[in-house]
Order: structure tokens, then sequence, then C-alpha cells
């Protein structure tokens, strides 16, 4: 069938008149009558009854759709009908991505030869697959009926694939507190200061602050201010993206900042990624007063300060087991 | 250490990107099934069923334990499960040894699994709480920087990652089991591939997978067919968030080891074991682990792995099953590691087995390298 979408003319084929045409119509008033045989009549009605079957040969072959006659020897068929399906397997199939006028399905589908269980050959029918992705030699698939049937191939509307997987959604949704300790820290942090706790029988300075010692359960009573100047003890550079992350590349670095015992995971930024270095001096870039809130977003990176770096040869205070 | 404990069966599934032809249960039933058919038993023949997996935000599917119970025959028997992030398989395994040794029960039915297709690793492990910043690294960023530090101490040529990432890989090219298979792996592929969280690059580092792995464990009286005796068991772990806490080769890992070894008798481990199956999730973690479980001293893990020692003909194979970075369907792939570790004793593991395996390693860690879980199983009686 030619395309009716116009192509391309060149311009000085414009002045030739165009040729004379006309449409017409080639249609017998409300279809052909066609008598279906006893044994196209009995698949046809058991359609309508939304069963497929097809028919034994005497070679014990089942033909579905059935026909009067075997169609390798010419003999009759046996006049035994066997239910099959109604699942079956696509056996090959051709991709449909622009579906015309009169096709059956008015967005992409496939053409496929469908084996159904039971049967010994293939029937050609439409599989809504969604995407030519899912199609595939060997898929299973399964009739889609229509509301109403009236005992033609088309009561099947479609085949459909097999259900294999389901999507299961889970949604969880909390009021998060921050404890105690977490609120003091935070605290600490929409002030512009970093809040450490300090376990006075460990001789160690934990930030963020807590008030238990991790190491020997003690109770916490003092807090420490550390200074928002560090070293950046070790780092990764992420390369993958994700959206709730910051653009890639980013550094990820654990930064012990002064006066404090343990790392913290932080940014650092306003330096090429690959030009971070481990024991590079860095100091916490914060935002403008007026935009902070009680969050840790308001240091937006650990930047370099530009001292000379840090000899991490030496280890750090305390550190070490 | 209780009473003799032996695994007489190991069951585990072709680990792959998408199990999609199997739900869970079906999943955990290939595996316990296998386990119980290698054994020469029936799910009638368990009085106790531990089921291991990592966080249940990876499925979706809260305390699949009570869900798995009917599927794992447990109806009208005890069932637990156990969760200690990534290291949860050899946990379980040591959970099911220890109901054996304590002299509860005769037989249990151990079983770990993960289906990670389900959903995405990295979303699971990074779910970003309100008041933080968000820094959404997943597993390979946060053990990154660690890997990093270990480099810059042991001063480590940097190829040495390519080399465990190509000789684990090689390895499960002799496992019908293993996730991924890479014919003609070498260094300069491993190199050429980009860096995910610099240092480790896409091929240093594990698959996703799905899977699941079950073995069967007897006491002595009630051993059936070839049995791997255990001659060890040990699990530590330690707070993440300790001052002083050496994230390179964790307190927690060390004395996990020395206890393992002081049960098994074993004075030098590189000696007395004849192969181990270590939990190395990216390539680093073989040198940094040589160096923590007492194979090498410390900073000179790399020169093992440099020089071939841990390769299948080495003189202390490391991950000849193909290990962590060949499959990984996180909840198993402790219990892999352990049930990988009888088979080579019970001199079972086919195309990868290690000629007369004697005593053989399994080993797990989990969280931010700190929990552990390790053992030892031998082919002769403790």
């Amino acid at each position: 069938m030619p395309s009716d979408a116009p192509t391309d003319v060149p311009t000085d084929a414009r002045a030739v008149p165009e040729p004379l045409e006309a449409r017409h119509v080639l249609e017998f008033p409300g279809g052909y009558t066609r008598s279906t045989g006893p044994v196209i009549g009995r698949f046809l009605t058991e359609l309508r009854d939304r069963r497929i079957v097809g028919v034994r040969t005497a070679a014990e072959r089942v033909l579905v759709p059935p026909l009067e006659y075997d169609p390798a020897t010419g003999e009759s068929v046996t006049g035994e009908y066997v239910e099959v399906g109604p699942a079956g397997t696509v056996e090959t199939w051709a991709w449909v991505s622009a579906p015309r006028p009169g096709h059956p399905l008015d967005r992409p589908f496939a053409w496929a030869t469908i084996r159904l269980d039971g049967a010994d050959t293939s029937l050609v029918h439409v599989v809504d697959a969604g995407g030519s992705r899912a199609m595939r030699t060997g898929l299973r698939v399964r009739p889609r009926w229509r509301t109403e049937t009236s005992g033609h191939i088309t009561d099947i509307e479609c085949f459909v694939p097999e259900v294999t997987v389901i999507t299961a959604p889970v949604r969880a949704e909390y009021r998060v507190r921050p404890g105690r300790a977490l609120t003091r820290f935070l605290e600490g942090i929409r002030d512009g200061v970093f809040v450490g706790g300090y376990c006075a029988g460990c001789d160690q300075v934990y930030v963020p602050y807590r008030i238990s010692c991790p190491a020997c359960g003690s109770v916490i009573e003092e807090e420490r201010e550390v200074a928002d100047t560090g070293t950046v003890e070790t780092f990764a550079i992420n390369n993958l993206p994700d959206p709730r992350a910051p653009e890639v590349p980013f550094v990820s670095a654990y930064i012990l900042l002064d006066g404090a015992d343990i790392p913290m995971i932080a940014l650092v930024g306003g330096i090429p990624a690959h030009e971070v270095r481990q024991g590079m001096r860095v100091r916490a870039v914060w935002v403008p007063p007026e935009e902070r809130t009680m969050s840790m977003t308001n240091i937006r990176w650990f930047a370099p300060t530009g001292e000379p770096d840090a000899d991490l040869s030496a280890g750090r205070p305390g550190g070490g087991d | 250490m209780g009473n003799r404990c032996a695994v007489i069966g190991v069951g585990q599934t072709r680990y792959t990107t998408k199990r999609r032809d199997v739900s869970i249960a079906g999943l955990v039933r290939e595996a316990a099934i296998r386990a119980l058919d290698d054994a020469g038993l029936t799910f009638a023949d368990i009085d106790a069923v531990v089921i291991g997996k990592a966080p249940d935000l990876f499925e979706g599917v809260m305390m699949p334990e009570a869900y798995l119970a009917d599927a794992l025959g447990a109806a009208g028997k005890p069932m637990m499960r156990v969760h200690t992030a990534g290291s949860v398989g050899g946990s379980t395994a040591l959970v099911g040894a220890s109901l054996v040794q304590g002299g509860v029960h005769d037989r249990v039915l151990v079983v770990a699994f993960e289906k990670q297709s389900e959903s995405n690793a990295t979303w699971a492990l990074s779910t970003h709480l309100p008041f933080g910043a968000s820094l959404v690294v997943g597993a390979g960023g946060y053990f990154a920087p660690h890997i990093r530090e270990y480099m810059r101490r042991s001063g480590a040529p940097d190829h040495i990652g390519a080399l465990v990432a190509v000789k684990d890989r090689r390895n499960a090219l002799k496992n019908p089991y293993a996730h991924l298979r890479i014919p003609g792996i070498d260094r300069a592929m491993v190199e050429s591939t980009p860096m995910l969280w610099e240092p480790i690059r896409y091929l240093e580092t594990c698959p996703s997978s799905d899977g699941a792995c079950a073995i069967v464990l007897s006491s002595e009286k009630a051993v059936t067919g070839t049995p791997a005796w255990i001659h060890g068991t040990a699990m530590r772990s330690e707070p993440l968030m300790r001052a002083g806490r050496d994230t390179v080769s964790p307190r927690a890992g060390k004395d996990c080891a020395a206890d393992v070894y002081r049960q098994a008798g074993i004075s030098d481990p590189r000696r007395d074991i004849d192969v181990a199956e270590v939990y190395v999730p990216f390539s680093w973690y073989e040198p940094m682990w040589l160096e923590n479980l007492g194979f090498a001293p410390e900073n000179e893990g790399w020169k093992l792995t440099e020089a071939g020692c841990t390769a299948l003909d080495g003189d202390i194979p490391w991950n000849a099953s193909g290990g962590v970075l060949s499959s990984n369907p996180i909840g198993a792939s402790g219990l892999i590691r352990f049930a990988e570790a009888a088979l080579q004793v019970r001199g079972m593991a086919g195309e990868h087995q290690v000629d007369g395996a004697a005593t053989a390693l399994g080993h797990a860690y989990g969280g931010g390298a700190q929990f552990f879980a390790m053992w030892i199983v031998g082919s002769e009686k403790p």
C-alpha cells in the first residue's frame, strides 16, 4: 500500500498540474456471508463460549484452528474436538510499531504465531506486549477475551503475556525527631559552630555531639566546641549519579576537625575532585547566617584553606588500636 | 566449643542479575531442596530452620522469615531469622551451628538469600534521614575511602586491585553457580573500566545478584553423606563510631580471627589453612583482609596477591569459587563463603576444587566493616 504522506516535491516540478485522482471504495454492502462448514463452525461456536478447540487428525495431531482435512495428507479429520490452551507459547513474531487503520490494536503490537498448549500447530494472532522488548520466542501468553463474543476469531481481542512480575508499592512515613544529642549538635550548626562531646574516661572528643561514649559506655557530661577547620583523612570520588546526591563527580571525605578525635563524613568542594588530597587542610563553607536552619545543609561543603598538607604518617592523636 | 557439628549438605542457586522465573519462596526452596538432596534428607528430617538475609528494605518484605517459614518446611518447628548486614550469611551458619553444638537439635537447615533485582541496594542502603546532608554513596562510596587509606599506608602499587579482580573472575569460570562470567578477562580490561567510586573501578566491584544458599548442619550421631567438620566458630562486632577505630584493619576482625584460630589450633593461617573463602566485595579487600586475618604482616598483604599466592594454584588459594566479586546475593554471600569452605574439605568443589584441601576458612563481614563471622571446617573430626 503506497504511503499517503506527501513527499518532497522539487521546486521546478510545482508547475506541473497534479494528475487526476479520485477515491474509490469496493465493499460488498453488509459484508459477505461466509458458510463456516461444520469444523470451522464448531471452532467459532466454542470461541463464542470462550473456549478454544482443535480437531484431531487420523495421525493423532491436533490442528488449531481446526480444518476439515489434514493438510499433510488430505485425509478427513477424525471429528474429535480437543480443548486447547487457553495459554500458549510464542513461536515467532513481528513487531508493528505504527499500527494502521484496520489493525486490531491502535497501539504498537506484535503479530505472532502462537502454539496453544495441547495443539500441534500454531495460530496467528495479536500480542499486546506493551513494547517490543517484552517480546521473545518462548514468551507465554494467554487470550484477552472481548466483553461481547459473537463467534469470530476477534472474540479473542489479543493475547497478553502471562503475569511474571508485579510491582509492590511500599511506603513508610514517619515523623522524625532528633534526640537530645542531635538537637544540641544542630543548634550549634544553626549558630555556625561544631559542638562535640568529651568523654573524660577515654579522653576523646566526639563530633557530632553525643551523650554516651561508644567505647566505654559512660555518660558524656562535657560539651566541647571544635573548630570548623580540619584535615581530609581519606576520601572517595563519587562518579555514580543519583538524583538525591550532589552532582558528580563529588568528593565525600572523612574530615577530622581540629580538636575532634573522630572524623565526620562530608562533602569537599571549591576544588576540582582530582586535586583533593589525603592530608589536605579544609574549612567549612557556611551558608549565610540568614539562610541557616537546624540542618547540616548549613554547610555547603569543606573547601581548602591553602595551608600546607598535614603529615598523616604521624597518625592521629589518640587514634589507632 | 560444644558438641561436634558437621556440614552434611550444600545447595546453591545459579547466581544471576534477575531470577524473574521464581518467587522469593521458590528461590529459597531451590537452594534448600538441593542441600537436603546433597545430604540425602527431606524437610521431615530437619529439627529447626535458621534463615538469614540483609535489610528488609532490599525486597520490601517486612520480616520475610515469617512468610518463608512454610516454604522451608518449618511448620511445627523452631524457626528464627538472623541479621548482621553483609555478614549475615556467616552469622546465620554460626547460629545454626550453635543449636547443634549446644545439643539442642540434631539437624538444622540454614538458608540465606537475597533477591536484589526486586529493588536497588544503593537506594536501600542510602536512606536519607532529615537533618543530615545527602551524600548518597552506597556501599562502594562507603568503602572507597578505606581502600584509599590502605593504599597510602601500605604503599601498594595501583594495579593490585585489578589483579584480584582478574583472579577471582577467572576462578568464577570454573564455578557453575557463579554470576559473572567474563572469558578473557585480564588486567587491561579491568583497568579500562570507569572509576565508580575512585579508587574503585567498575570491574573491581561485586555484581548485584539474585540467589540463595543453604546448608544442612548435623550432630555427630545424625551425620549422613560426606561431612565437613566444624573446628571453630567466631563472631565479633564493634561500634562504628568509636574514636580511634581502625577502618582499614578493624579490631573486631582481628579478634574474630584470633578466636577462631585458637579453637581450631591454627598458629599460622597461611601454613595451616589450605583454602580460604573470604568476603571480598571490592578487589582491594583481598590484601586488606590478608593482613587483618593474619595471613600477611601489616602493609604486606598486597605482596601475596602480587606473587600469585592467593591464586587457585598458589600456596593459599583465596576465593577459589570466584568469591563475592563474582556473585553477590548480599544476604547469602556470607553463607556461600562458609558453604564453599565446606565443599572444599568435602572434596566436592568440582572444577575449582583445591587438591587435598583438608582445612578451610569461611569468612564474612558486614555493615561498615563492623560485623565479622568466621568458621574453620575440616575433613577430619576435631
